[in-house]
């Protein structure tokens, strides 16, 4: 098998669709024909501008550039796990959170694919580095942003419970127990369900993709499963540590709920 | 055997306040909603980030670890919160002789919270700190939404506990009564306490 290349011609029929959808969305006033265009131009852009990157950086092989490139990555996704929590931390935090837990977790599980799986040569080579370490941050910010979201929400509208336990003498991770468990399945869930539905109900994109690239299914199921583990273990991983630094934030050393550290909800 | 001390305690823009509370002595605290008494009450049980210096037995506050000062000092808030389903969740050693006193039995513990009417959950509420044994009992309003009848068994049982553990008393109430049975009536007038002289 071989890969059958794409031409210009054939991304038209398919864009062709999305205009059509556009289309019957401003014939039906559903309104979302503006949203929709500019979120498939930005995808057109984003994908042709990696393509574009990839390439150089393939060529090069230079650590450095892609030490920049996942440095990139790893502020992009933090700002996407800010931007998505109602209520964030105010200053460093906001980000910190985000950059802190994807970087323990999607980095070092990338690292251990890398140098004990796979072990590529040399362990940075861009081929294989930056499509990991893409669906590892990918991944990991949902389940981030997820996880810090149900913690501050639930810390906020539970506010009387957590310092009726502290009036009482309880430290604060008695206190915020319950919510830390529930906001580590809130971020768990996405993944959960990928893992329950793989194959049965959803060809996963990175199998199809290889397929269609001309790989044996077999070996394309294979690589399959090990990026479902390491994803899953980078997403607990990294949601484990947001809800750890997140929650410690929360208190103070005094052990005081300083639910002033968190901003007002915009709307 | 407590004796709180408290100098030049300042919260947000409250003025400062000076207080000394003496083993055994039950002072009751009164003004109108907004003045701080809340405040006052949250930064002595050191739940609110606060200036000024609080001390148990001349210990400083900031020299005992945070839990074991909630325990010390207990705060009664004037609704307190309940984090589980049954009253039962939420003590260790019920004592049966003091929900006695408020007209409960240990069957109570069996109930759950969302079933209770909010005097029962204030009455239940003042049994779950005690059960802490505070040598500090600061109270907000704990006889609010009580008939008379349940409000004199919970002075009663206040009253006893005092004596008894020789424990110091910041009562915040609106109850003529109660000031007139304690030791000092403190009020709140412009942001600043003052002592209430009796005429």
């Amino acid at each position: 098998m071989e890969l059958i290349l794409l031409t210009p011609w054939d991304l038209s029929i398919a864009a062709l669709l999305v205009l059509l959808l556009a289309g019957l969305s401003f014939h039906l006033r559903l309104g979302i024909e503006k949203r929709l265009a500019v979120a498939a131009a930005r995808s057109a852009l984003q994908l042709g501008l990696l393509g574009l990157v990839l390439k150089v950086i393939f060529a090069q092989s230079n650590p450095i550039t892609i030490g920049l490139l996942t440095l990139f990555m790893l502020l992009v996704a933090s700002y996407e796990v800010m931007n998505r929590q109602q209520r964030r931390y105010h200053g460093f935090w906001g980000m910190g959170v985000g950059v802190l837990s994807m970087f323990l977790s999607s980095f070092s599980v990338t690292l251990l694919a890398l140098l004990v799986i796979l072990q590529v040569d040399p362990w940075y080579a861009p081929q294989y580095l930056i499509p990991l370490l893409g669906m590892m941050l990918g991944n990991t910010m949902t389940g981030v942003a997820l996880s810090l979201d149900s913690l501050n929400q639930n810390a906020w509208q539970q506010r009387a419970s957590i310092e009726a336990q502290l009036m009482l003498g309880h430290d604060w991770q008695t206190a915020i127990t319950e919510i830390r468990r529930n906001a580590l399945r809130t971020g768990l869930i996405p993944i959960l369900n990928a893992m329950a539905a793989a194959g049965v109900v959803s060809i996963p994109g990175m199998m199809t993709g290889q397929i269609l690239a001309g790989s044996p299914p077999l070996e394309a199921a294979k690589y399959q499963i090990l990026i479902l583990f390491l994803v899953s273990a980078s997403i607990g991983l990294g949601s484990v540590t947001a809800i750890w630094v997140g929650s410690k934030h929360l208190f103070d050393e005094r052990q005081r709920l300083r639910l002033d550290r968190l901003t007002r909800p915009k709307h | 055997m407590a004796q709180l001390s408290i100098h030049n305690l300042q919260v947000q823009r409250l003025l400062p306040v000076n207080l000394e509370v003496l083993a055994s002595q039950c002072i009751t605290l009164s003004g109108p909603s907004g003045c701080g008494k809340t405040r006052l009450l949250r930064a002595i049980a050191d739940l609110d980030p606060h200036q000024g210096e609080v001390r148990l037995n001349r210990i400083a506050q900031r020299d005992i670890p945070a839990p074991q000062w909630r325990r010390r000092v207990g705060y009664l808030p004037a609704e307190a919160a309940w984090w589980r389903e049954r009253v039962g969740d939420h003590f260790l050693n019920p004592d049966p002789k003091r929900f006695e006193t408020l007209g409960f039995t240990l069957e109570w513990l069996e109930r759950e919270v969302s079933r209770l009417s909010t005097g029962e959950r204030q009455r239940l509420a003042l049994l779950r700190l005690l059960g802490n044994e505070p040598e500090v009992l600061l109270l907000d309003e704990p006889t609010a939404n009580l008939d008379q009848a349940s409000a004199r068994r919970v002075e009663q049982l206040i009253d006893d506990y005092r004596q008894i553990r020789q424990a110091a008393v910041i009562w915040v109430t609106h109850d003529e009564q109660q000031h007139k049975n304690s030791a000092h009536h403190y009020c709140f007038k412009d942001g600043k306490l003052e002592l209430h002289a009796w005429s």
